[in-house]
């Protein structure tokens, strides 16, 4: 074959690649071991703290509470994903329900209020053992998804007024509780009493704008053509 | 012993598995195999979270990495052969 030369050329390609990777996985390795032992012992810290926080989780503690910035911008940063996917323009087509067969579509009407229900309790249970919104979220995406599939949800062609208050609800009540701590003398800092109250409150304005966030990944999007071959009617 | 006896034949034959399942998800030519596989490599990622005792983060990789992540691939590859087949027509 002509095509010898590229083939080998492509080969030394692949083996540098190999070989660079090889060389930065073995510098962080270097980088890794190279680093002084932590001098403070967060989890005993996060243990002697865990009364203050409003929940008796440490995990959901330390999310929500302790180091409560980084899921603030985690849940901003998912919001201007999806927003760039809607503002990168979805093909403004007809959106028709996907063809699905008669043993999807019983499947999902059995399973999303199950979904919901468990999203629920993954959020309650949030407080006080694992769990919590983006869990919550991510059921209530997958219930959503489901529905997508089984053809029940039409996809997101041009999102309403309503939809895009709901997706941005979790982060701008999140933000607002956020700014009311400003108030105690900084961002984040909940009033001690009422801080499992605002921390459900939180949590429960995730679980909903990130079901929709996560869902809306898989939603928004150009109608998928509709199979010739598949599907259950005749 | 007892330390043996912590890690069995189980977590052996896992974290086998978990590299034999990661590299088969890079290494398959077809888009479609790859994503099964990858999703399979996230149920047993969240199998070995849990045998390392980290509830949270098996939860987690169960309904993001391996399930949700796992759905959007399928869905691009969808598109992708929606996108291949119409091609191929429009060429004939």
């Amino acid at each position: 074959m002509s095509g010898s030369p590229g083939a080998g050329r492509s080969r030394i390609v692949t083996w540098a690649v190999v070989g660079l990777c090889l060389g930065l996985a073995g510098a962080l390795a270097w980088a890794m071991l190279d680093l002084p032992a932590p001098s403070t012992r967060l989890p005993g810290q996060v243990a002697a703290q865990l009364e203050r926080s409003g929940v008796e989780h440490p995990v959901t503690a330390v999310l929500l509470n302790f180091r409560g910035y980084d899921t603030l911008l985690e849940i901003a940063v998912l919001l201007l994903a999806l927003l760039g996917m809607l503002a990168a323009g979805v093909a403004p087509r007809a959106s028709a329900p996907l063809g699905a067969s008669s043993m999807l579509a019983a499947l999902a009407r059995a399973l999303a209020p199950l979904m919901v229900l468990v999203a629920g309790y993954l959020l309650w249970a949030g407080a006080f053992r694992p769990g919590g919104a983006f869990q919550a979220g991510a059921v209530l995406a997958a219930a959503g998804v489901l529905l997508r599939l089984a053809g029940f949800l039409p996809a997101w062609t041009r999102p309403g007024a309503a939809l895009r208050m709901a997706l941005a609800a979790g982060f701008a009540l999140f933000l607002a509780i956020a700014a009311l701590g400003l108030t105690e003398g900084a961002l984040l800092r909940y009033p001690e009493p009422s801080a499992g109250a605002l921390i459900l409150a939180i949590e429960s304005g995730l679980t909903f704008s990130l079901g929709l966030i996560l869902a809306g990944l898989f939603l928004a999007g150009p109608e998928l053509p509709r199979r010739e071959d598949g599907g259950g009617t005749p | 012993m007892t330390e043996l006896a912590d890690f069995g034949v189980f977590d052996v034959l896992l974290a086998l598995a978990l590299l034999g399942s990661a590299w088969r998800a890079l290494a398959a030519p077809d888009l479609f195999k790859a994503t099964v596989l990858f999703i399979v490599f996230g149920l047993l990622m969240a199998l070995a979270w849990a045998r390392l005792a980290a509830p949270d983060i098996v939860l987690a990789e169960a309904a993001i990495g391996a399930g949700l992540t796992g759905a959007l691939l399928l869905d691009a590859v969808g598109h992708l052969r929606a996108r291949r087949r119409a091609r191929e027509e429009d060429g004939r």
